[in-house]
């Protein structure tokens, strides 16, 4: 009896999905060839001081990472969809293993989109301190935690065919509302409304190797609010999800 | 005809498995839809019982009630003396479910493997495979298998658990004849180690052939609950058929050792308590009759017979209401 065991299985199941996993990382990186690569040899974008291709990679790294977190509700619901949920309902695996186990596969997603972002970026000449790199990694990491949560709690309040329009408009809108096309202004509605909206600290925490600085305490307070309300939110949804879909 | 009498007889044993007084209904378009309508059953360990019906009858909803998938309107589980969860918690139930699929991307013992890793004491993989039949398929991707093949995987899955109490819901439905055989011995096999099984079936056969105890549901209610060969004694043991064109059939449903009859064109179909009785009265009331057959009955004609009980009057205190 060792739940290791299932999150490992875990981790096998999704490599093994070669669809899942190529289309997953590949978006990302086609985006980022498409909107970088035409721009690689502008050195000051927008009088910005930064590169092209160091600006769109950590915009990306937030766009990709996201989307590779929220990705864990679309397996959740094709697993719901054929009872394999309701199978698992009558073993002992309890909650808590469950949700390591699709945290970590969401996770181990997610760092491998940030990884490829890394080497398309150092394919179109960027290159930063290594401190500055495990800065941004360390703190999306953690900007990701609310997302975990989020993924879980779509896969199971969601239908296979209806959590697919749900991951491609909610990214796209988290994506626009967090500022990861473009920056969010510093005054006004859209800043306003921003501020609590766990992906624009995602992608402030992304910037951090554009030279941003770290997380002021709000951005604290407003991620481990989201972090507790999806969590509690999540966990409601599993506990009731033990019907036929 | 009660089925009280059947539940007298039977053996004092502790209950394992009560359910008492389960009751649960769904909203349906046209107000609720009563799945279960108050079932009281025990179980001993060891037993096989067989949980037989029509569909819609209620099996389902109720094997998920014993499994606490599903939380009861009204009345109790008790699988070995705590909740369902608490028995599932510590390992002590495996169960293939009626609907389900296996999750892709693993070969057939990597999924075994991995279902056993979630329990106290599970069976030797290896052997699993063995006993399932699908030893053969074990490196194949469970999104390759056919039809049967998922079955029984789904199969090896319920039992690598090594359960005390295992709970099939219509567990042959998709396996062709030699896969059903098949199917039946590894379960008798697994009974004989002291094993407590439920499956709900409408496969009247399998009840008959590998259960030691049928409970018979109907439109949400036990109609029967007993030794399947006591089942078939509380309605006729055989039948009479006979080509007899101008008898009225109410006179010969009254004949000694009858208990229905029909009339199907020129031939009449007599169901009978004692078919020795009703032979020789019918044979003195109408000489003329010809073409005659007497058929014993299976647990299909029980089956039929209570059901249709039921069916006509389906109150709280009808023929067929619940045993206890």
């Amino acid at each position: 009896m060792n739940p290791l065991i299932y999150t490992r299985y875990e981790l096998l199941r999704t490599l093994r999905n070669r669809r899942f996993f190529l289309l997953s990382l590949g978006f990302p990186l086609i985006l980022y060839y498409l909107i970088a690569g035409s721009q690689r040899n502008v050195h000051d974008l927008g009088s910005t001081g930064l590169s092209a291709p160091l600006y769109y990679m950590v915009g990306l790294a937030s766009f990709g990472t996201m989307a590779a977190m929220l990705s864990s509700g679309a397996r959740i619901a094709a697993e719901r969809a054929v009872g394999w949920n309701r199978q698992l309902r009558i073993t002992p695996l309890s909650p808590r293993s469950y949700f390591r186990a699709k945290v970590v596969t969401a996770y181990m997603m997610a760092l491998l989109s940030l990884l490829a972002l890394y080497i398309a970026g150092t394919t179109l000449g960027v290159s930063l301190p290594a401190d500055q790199w495990l800065k941004m990694t360390g703190l999306i990491i953690v900007a990701l935690v609310p997302f975990a949560a989020l993924g879980v709690l779509l896969g199971h309040r969601l239908t296979p065919d209806s959590i697919g329009p749900a991951l491609g408009g909610g990214v796209s809108l988290l994506a626009f509302v967090g500022g990861t096309w473009f920056p969010i202004p510093a005054s006004g509605f859209l800043h306003d409304v921003a501020q609590f909206v766990p992906s624009y600290w995602l992608v402030q925490a992304s910037h951090v190797a554009l030279g941003g600085h770290p997380w002021p305490a709000r951005a604290w307070v407003v991620m481990a609010g989201w972090t507790i309300v999806l969590s509690i939110a999540a966990a409601r949804a599993y506990r009731q999800d033990t019907g036929r879909v | 005809m009660s089925a009280s009498g059947i539940a007298a007889g039977a053996p004092v044993r502790t209950a394992e498995i009560q359910l008492s007084g389960l009751v649960k209904s769904f909203r349906g378009p046209d107000g609720p839809i009563e799945a279960v309508r108050g079932i009281d059953v025990d179980i001993s360990a060891g037993e096989t019982v067989a949980l037989l019906g029509p569909n819609g009858a209620g099996k389902s909803t109720t094997i998920d009630m014993l499994l606490g998938l599903l939380a009861p309107d009204g009345g109790a589980v008790s699988v070995f003396g705590g909740s369902p969860r608490e028995a599932v918690a510590r390992g002590a139930v495996g169960a293939m479910l009626q609907t389900g699929d296996l999750i892709r991307d693993l070969s057939v013992r990597e999924l075994i493997a991995m279902m056993a890793s979630l329990y106290p004491a599970p069976l030797d993989v290896d052997e699993v495979l063995e006993l399932t039949g699908v030893d053969g398929i074990a490196a194949q991707r469970t999104q390759k298998l056919s039809g049967g093949q998922t079955q029984r995987v789904r199969f090896a899955v319920a039992l690598v658990s090594n359960p005390e109490l295992l709970v099939l819901d219509e567990p042959t439905v998709a396996m062709d004849v030699e896969g059903r055989r098949g199917f039946w011995t590894t379960m008798r096999a697994f009974a004989a180690r002291g094993k407590t099984i439920v499956f709900a079936t409408h496969y009247l056969e399998e009840a008959d052939a590998y259960a030691d105890r049928a409970v018979l549901m109907a439109h949400g209610r036990i109609v029967a609950d007993g030794p399947t060969t006591e089942i078939r004694a509380m309605v006729g043991t055989r039948t009479i058929r006979a080509t007899l064109p101008d008898v009225d059939v109410d006179s010969l449903a009254a004949l000694a050792g009858v208990n229905g009859a029909e009339r199907h064109g020129e031939a009449v179909i007599l169901t009978c308590t004692d078919s020795d009785v009703a032979i020789r009265a019918l044979l003195a009331a109408a000489p003329d009759a010809r073409d005659i057959e007497i058929v014993a009955a299976g647990l299909e004609q029980a089956f039929l017979a209570l059901t249709a009980d039921e069916a006509v009057e389906p109150t709280a205190d009808g023929p067929g209401a619940s045993s206890r």
